[in-house]
């Protein structure tokens, strides 16, 4: 599919006709920027920009979010930001050969979700180092590393191999 | 709350692509199948509806659901639009459920579609992917069948689930739907077939994933003194339930089972739950709809099931939220030969064939997943099994259950953050 221009599309005699035409297909682009706000999870991607791996921490419960959460979902209440280990273990993890439009060109790419000791929840983050899944170990130890010049994406972190 | 029965429905032929039809077109084909078939129910009877599709990024037009009502001739009565990502054509049956048991409708229509084709393939998955969170998921690989392969990953190591598990519900499906005409990708598979086929996102590979389409579905519902006027074989809705979890599946507790009321606690003893491994809420909205059911052995009481099989995974997943076997039990389920027609030759070995056949339709592996419409699709499907009419519908009986008096049918969204379970029955 292409966009064409052209002058007309002939039309046949009888009207009668039209209801078998062939459709028209254009073409329609369609461009966005968002400006987005990060609005109360703001501090984690500061976090990174530091170096930090940032989660939250709920005073009353004692759980710990490693993707943080500003309010906890068992009491209601209000976290505190808490700073998180550095190295942890893979959870589950895949590689993915395709992508959506936006992560083909980075393909293929381990996908990792990340626990830590002492955090109840998990954190989503690329892997890199393996070359195939079959060099992957759910148990595996992994430690985190930040880009040099942060974009403020939670991409600004990743995970290597540990052991 | 009134009693709810199901009293007609149609689906469009499901399609990689029509650029024949707009979206409104493609509706009115499934409505108007679902008209011509109840030839007692007058467009002026219909009360209202309730209308749904995934994503107004597929069509780039917002309030595409008033013109899809608007085109049926349906204003001005009520009409609503229904979103939930996959689950977004379960969640219209229930919304439409919810129309006539309150009341407030005595004939409902609940209609969804979708138009995929519009986009490239993988900016389709991109699309798709924005339905995780935009801030701390979909940047890291914004891609749903990564996400559904990390869960597959871990429900191995947990359970000792295996890849070829996985590709016999992908052959089983594809075989299905050799005898539904209205299905997209109908195709004889071997189990080597589905393992060779390219890697998408390890371990799943392209046969083991469904695909994108363009479509519609249209229910038709009625309280029960309209039901029983308007057709002799009204089929009702006996149980809803939906369930929800976290969109986030970092974000997931690991602590103890929803049990369902076949289990019990010793059952799971070291099982943290729900983790990554398996869909909470479908644990949840099946619960739901036993109960109001009166369902206690579901493996027992429920004669097939029509379910979310996005992925093969999330079938065997689902065997399990759903308690037709125990959590961890699900690879050994499909191996045994429990969720395969009792009629078709497989190619394989399955003592227990036939149990229960879950995907008589060829489930959205190979009929397809035009998302709004996905969750009608299974309604109509179950709905023709049930009336024993899938001749009628199909031109061939092939995949006429002998017996089909009660169906589950379940839509699913997200990595498991809304899901819906509906249970239909005889009526009559």
């Amino acid at each position: 599919m292409t966009g064409t221009t052209v002058f007309n599309v002939p039309l046949p005699a009888d009207l009668k006709a039209l209801k078998g035409m062939s459709p028209i297909v254009v073409k329609q682009p369609y461009q966005i920027d968002y400006i987005h706000s990060y609005g109360q999870d703001s501090p984690f991607f500061a976090g990174l920009s530091n170096r930090k791996l940032l989660g939250t921490k709920c005073p009353k419960c004692d759980y710990t979010w490693a993707t943080p959460r500003l309010a906890c979902t068992q009491c209601g209440g209000e976290t505190d930001w808490v700073e998180l280990p550095q190295t942890g273990r893979v959870h589950t993890f895949t590689t993915c050969y395709f992508g959506g439009e936006e992560f083909l060109k980075e393909t293929p790419f381990h996908l990792v979700l990340v626990e830590f000791d002492g955090v109840d929840t998990l954190l989503l983050s690329r892997l890199l180092g393996p070359e195939q899944p079959e060099d992957i170990r759910i148990g595996m130890k992994v430690k985190a590393k930040f880009r040099r010049h942060s974009q403020l994406k939670p991409t600004d972190v990743y995970f290597v191999p540990a052991e | 709350m009134r009693p709810v029965y199901m009293v007609s429905g149609g689906v469009s032929k499901f399609a990689k692509a029509r650029p024949d039809a707009t979206f409104q077109k493609i509706v009115k084909e499934s409505f108007d199948y679902a008209m011509n078939d109840v030839p007692k129910l007058k467009h002026s009877m219909i009360d209202g509806s309730v209308v749904s599709y995934f994503s107004d990024h597929f069509t780039r037009q917002l309030m595409a659901g008033i013109m899809a009502t608007d085109y049926l001739g349906l204003c001005p009565k009520p009409n609503k639009r229904i979103e939930g990502g996959g689950a977004t054509g379960g969640l219209c049956f229930q919304a439409g459920w919810e129309a006539v048991a309150s009341g407030r409708m005595n004939v409902c229509a609940a209609f969804g579609f979708e138009t995929m084709s519009r986009v490239p393939t993988w900016k389709g998955n991109e699309f798709i992917a924005l339905a995780s969170d935009v801030n701390f998921d979909y940047p890291v690989g914004g891609f749903y069948s990564g996400y559904y392969a990390m869960m597959v990953n871990r429900h191995m190591h947990e359970f000792g689930t295996t890849v070829e598990q996985l590709a016999m519900v992908s052959v089983k499906n594809h075989m299905n739907a050799y005898g539904n005409p209205y299905a997209q990708k109908r195709r004889k598979l071997t189990i080597a077939d589905v393992r060779n086929s390219a890697m998408v996102a390890y371990p799943l590979t392209l046969l083991d994933i469904c695909v994108m389409s363009d479509g519609a579905a249209t229910c038709i519902l009625a309280d029960e003194e309209t039901a029983f006027k308007l057709t002799d074989h009204p089929v009702k809705i006996t149980g809803v339930g939906t369930g929800t979890d976290m969109m986030r599946m970092s974000d997931r507790p690991h602590g103890e089972v929803l049990l369902a009321p076949n289990e019990k606690k010793s059952d799971y003893r070291k099982l943290k739950y729900p983790g990554v491994h398996s869909f909470r809420a479908g644990r949840s909205a099946g619960l739901q709809a036993y109960r109001m059911a009166g369902i206690t052995d579901p493996l027992k009481q429920i004669d097939f099931v029509e379910l979310h099989d996005a992925y093969t995974s999330s079938e065997i997943q689902t065997y399990e939220d759903l308690a037709l076997c125990r959590y961890g039990d699900g690879g050994k389920f499909v191996e045994a030969g429990y969720p395969f027609m009792p009629q078709i030759d497989y190619g394989m070995k399955l003592p227990m064939k036939g149990t229960l056949p879950v995907n008589p339709s060829g489930g959205l592996i190979a009929c397809g997943h035009p998302v709004g419409a996905t969750g009608l699709m299974q309604a109509v499907f179950a709905f023709w099994q049930i009336q024993g009419s899938i001749k009628k519908h199909y031109g061939s009986g092939e995949l006429q259950l002998k017996k089909a008096d009660r169906g589950l049918i379940h839509s699913h969204a997200g990595t498991g953050t809304y899901v819906t379970v509906s249970i239909m029955e005889r009526g009559w």
